[in-house]
């Protein structure tokens, strides 16, 4: 039994790191961006529901609703002033920046809210827990499994049957046409980054409430969530949850083994799904 | 009356001429300084010769190779490790184990490039990343050596390096200053030797077809470059080197551990600056670019993570404003070249008499 526990468990951490990784996987299909600074942006987003919680009183969810358009407003700002000038045929520059903004985003918070593990307090919610029959599972790891689901298909919806989807889409297939049909790229592209934030502020959400953040801990959320990227296959959104799952799986078999292997179990499946199938399971979009 | 059109290929300038007697100069002004510098310069200049040679291989595999790895600190730390490994388990002197960290380096390289070679941009990026995340847990696991607390080089090997005992001889000093003069003459000889061998390569076939690659992937291909063996050759030799350079600065340091050894920030995030700053895909670039670095580190260092941040907006506001870095602002201004690479060909009309 106790390893169908842990595969449970394995199963409902990857739906953490798929919230992680839709942000990602969303900029990235659209505008070939990768963002470096993902990881730094959701313990950002942590530490700003956090600062909400404080001012205000309220539980950590209305909290991260509050702090949403904020964060919105940033992610469209910084593609409009920042990340829409070195977008082009050179992936080079982006990346450049987008590091720059990692390290500067980490020492900046690092000044700002100290270097002190914080949490987001939920209260009775945190200890809760449903007896599945087999196995018992958390209420907070099921809700974040839950809400990466949910993200996921309203991403889906948003592509498929919106005309703001519409515009990611022509956009992500070719800019130029796109933009003969009245669609300005640069706006595109700033929507696209304000609504990742937004997701990002969902992620940082569960984050915060399962496990102590800090300053430090965003380049390995990163990594966690370009694996989960990568393995579902580019611009497959469901290909990112399995991925994420995937890797959530391998890090908790392998934190039963061995509890220092946990991180190094993660990386290893990664890699072996790599050596099968370099462009992901579910590769959609042609790179 | 018959004409026929000479052809010369020329990369040298006057400014080149000049500024290869000034190389010249300094080396030798180099070697002769420990002989009146006080410590804390030598080790000053430790610091800038290791962090240029690092920068200027990142500069090779990125700037030239448009391979941007994100996973240079996999070399440093293995190559350190390897190095500690020859002295703690089999007894080495530390200055031959320092060969070993090439070796190491060397090894890991080519499982890394086969994983990341079948990656592209920026996923290549993330992919060097996280091996070298995995090689630092695989070492973090090796208890021998430490564990992921790490250990120290034993007082008994760090006593008698070969050649500490002359140069405390030749200037007078103490072991340890003059342990830190054998390793300033080490980066040294490693910083001449990687600028001079990047510049032969760049100035050689094999260095035009590179270059040709990192500008239009299928026009170079189309005329015949081997990329995949170029890109392999480039990378394994940027490894090998890397990993050399992070033996020799922990054998300094002479205390390792898989954290400091394996940070993405010291080894990676650092160097990436230094060449963006300075101008990438120049050889000049990392050399402005680590006297930048240096003069803000020692300026502010003091401020901690306000100096980082700075740092952080500096790189992106290069990026923004002078994407060529500011060699790239020197050069498009004075037109100057110091290690030219660029190709001019010089056309003369010789004129035959009598047909």
């Amino acid at each position: 039994m106790i390893w169908l526990d842990t595969i449970v468990q394995g199963l409902l951490l990857g739906g953490l790191y798929a919230l992680f990784a839709a942000g990602l996987s969303l900029v990235f299909g659209i505008m070939r961006l990768v963002n470096l600074a993902h990881g730094d942006m959701i313990i950002l987003a942590a530490f700003i529901v956090l600062v909400v919680v404080e001012a205000t009183g309220l539980n950590p969810f209305l909290s991260a609703l509050i702090a949403a358009p904020a964060l919105f407003a940033f992610g469209w700002a910084l593609q409009w002033f920042v990340f829409n000038r070195v977008l082009g045929k050179d992936i080079l520059p982006p990346l450049l920046v987008t590091f720059g903004l990692s390290i500067a985003l980490q020492n900046g918070m690092l000044e700002v809210f100290s270097a002190d593990s914080q949490r987001l307090r939920a209260g009775a919610l945190e200890s809760a827990s449903v007896d599945l029959g087999v196995v018992t599972v958390g209420i907070m790891p099921l809700l974040t499994f839950a809400s990466a689901v949910v993200v996921i298909f309203a991403l889906n919806q948003i592509f498929y049957r919106t005309a703001l989807g519409r515009a990611f889409r022509a956009t992500s297939d070719d800019p130029v046409t796109a933009s003969l049909m009245g669609i300005n790229p640069r706006s595109v592209f700033a929507m696209a980054t304000g609504l990742a934030m937004v997701i990002v502020t969902i992620a940082a959400l569960y984050l915060g409430m399962r496990s102590n953040f800090d300053p430090s801990i965003g380049p390995a959320r990163l990594i966690f969530a370009f694996e989960a990227v990568i393995i579902g296959g580019l611009g497959s959104l469901w290909g990112t949850l399995i991925g994420g799952a995937i890797i959530g799986v391998a890090q908790t078999v392998g934190a039963q083994i061995n509890p220092e292997w946990q991180i190094l179990a993660g990386h290893l499946a990664f890699l072996a799904v790599l050596l099968v199938r370099p462009r992901g399971l579910f590769p959609r979009a042609v790179d | 009356m018959e004409r026929s059109l000479q052809i010369t290929v020329t990369t040298r300038t006057r400014a080149s001429t000049i500024a290869g007697f000034a190389a010249l100069g300094l080396i030798a002004l180099g070697l002769v300084l420990p002989a009146f510098a006080s410590r804390s310069l030598i080790q000053d200049l430790f610091f800038i010769l290791t962090m240029l040679t690092l920068a200027q291989l990142w500069n090779l595999i990125a700037g030239y190779g448009g391979m941007v790895s994100v996973g240079q600190q996999a070399f440093v730390g293995i190559g350190a490790y390897a190095m500690f490994a020859g002295v703690i388990l089999w007894g080495w002197d530390p200055v031959p184990a320092i060969l070993l960290g090439g070796v190491a380096a060397f090894l890991l390289a080519i499982p890394m490039a086969f994983f990341a070679f079948r990656l592209q941009g920026a996923y290549f990026a993330i992919g060097t990343w996280v091996i070298a995340e995995v090689t630092r847990l695989i070492i973090a696991q090796w208890k021998t050596l430490g564990g992921g607390t790490g250990t120290s080089l034993p007082r008994e090997a760090t006593s008698d390096i070969i050649g500490v005992a002359t140069i405390a001889n030749l200037f007078d000093l103490r072991d340890a200053a003059a342990r830190d003069v054998l390793a300033y003459w080490l980066a040294l000889a490693l910083a001449v030797g990687t600028m001079a061998a990047i510049y032969a390569l760049l100035r050689s076939r094999n260095g035009l077809a590179l270059t040709a690659l990192r500008d239009n992937d299928n026009a170079a291909r189309s005329i015949g470059v081997d990329a995949g063996r170029l890109k392999w050759l480039v990378f394994l030799a940027a490894a090998t080197m890397t990993g050399i350079v992070g033996a020799l600065i922990y054998m300094q340091t002479a205390r390792i551990s898989p954290d400091a050894a394996f940070s993405v920030t010291s080894w990676t995030a650092y160097v990436i600056f230094i060449v963006v700053i300075g101008g990438i895909g120049r050889l000049e670039g990392p050399i402005v670019g680590v006297l930048v670095f240096w003069g803000l580190q020692t300026a502010f260092a003091d401020y901690g993570s306000w100096y980082l941040l700075a740092l952080g907006l500096l790189a992106i506001a290069v990026m923004l404003f002078a994407p060529r870095g500011l060699w790239g602002l020197i050069a498009d201004r004075t037109g100057l070249a110091l290690f030219p690479v660029q190709r001019r060909l010089t056309v003369t009309t010789k004129g035959a008499e009598n047909a």
